[in-house]
């Protein structure tokens, strides 16, 4: 199958070596795994090959940009579960406990609403309803603000870790 | 039932539905593979049209959060991730 390998072994280590220096220096981990790493990497040059967009691999792409944007890596949901389950639903990026060894990755349950949920979705142009509206959290250090459900594992400016922020009141 | 087969030893009918860009969708093949028993699979991001439309609905049916891989042991255990412990219990291996 041509399309499963349509980069040169040459841009496939200039890609990891890209993706992981932006990971690192906005305070995320790629998986420490190289291998298993290289083999995602693979799979979104497929896929950027495939659709124009770098999609999931592990997921269902429709093919339509728009439709897809929540899952153009880094997805929407990444966040989310790095702070639950240590790692991404592909295990692309993973926690620091899990670089340290000190936490393995499992299969991850999808948190990507289905289709018809998100097709209800506000859209972004009408603004946020008050209901989906989320925590602001402020680091202590440098003073980064950042509207999501927890605070990032190392704040992607100064890198103080989680603990380092506060609720910042609205 | 729908996709292709791999050859091994029959045990139940065992059907894959997958991605062929997921990573943990090639481990549970490989399982498959490995434990050489029969099962058939079908990389639905690799179907186009009405015939991709068929197999999505029957996985929703299965799995209605419509991730992959959706492993259907026996037409009545359904194991959503490559979670090896329990494809290898579903299957009695």
């Amino acid at each position: 199958m041509n399309e499963a390998n349509p980069e040169s072994a040459k841009a496939i280590e200039d890609a990891y070596q890209q993706l992981k220096s932006s990971a690192e220096s906005a305070g995320y981990q790629l998986n420490p795994d190289i291998d298993f790493t290289i083999e995602l990497i693979k799979r979104l040059l497929v896929n950027e090959n495939r659709y124009g967009y770098s999609a999931c691999p592990c997921r269902l792409a429709s093919g339509v940009k728009a439709d897809d944007l929540d899952i153009i890596c880094p997805c929407d949901y990444r966040d989310p579960d790095l702070a639950e389950y240590d790692a991404c639903y592909c295990g692309l990026y993973v926690s620091q406990s899990v670089v340290a060894g000190k936490k393995a990755i499992a299969p991850i349950p999808e948190r990507r609403p289905p289709v018809a949920q998100r097709k209800n979705a506000v859209p972004l142009k009408t603004g946020i309803s008050s209901s989906d509206r989320l925590p602001v959290w402020r680091c202590k250090v440098c003073g980064y603000l950042c509207a999501r459900g927890e605070p990032p594992e190392l704040c992607p400016i100064c890198k103080a870790k989680k603990e380092r922020f506060e609720l910042f009141p609205l | 039932m729908v996709g292709k087969l791999v050859a091994g030893k029959k045990v139940v009918p065992v059907m894959l539905y997958d991605l062929s860009t997921c990573v943990w969708c090639n481990k549970t093949k490989k399982l498959l593979g490995d434990l050489g028993i029969e099962y058939s699979y079908e990389d639905v991001d690799l179907l186009n049209g009405e015939e991709r439309e068929q197999i999505i609905k029957i996985v929703r049916k299965w799995n209605p959060l419509c991730s992959f891989p959706t492993l259907v042991i026996d037409n009545k255990t359904c194991i959503v991730g490559f979670k090896e412990e329990e494809i290898r219990k579903a299957l009695q291996l």
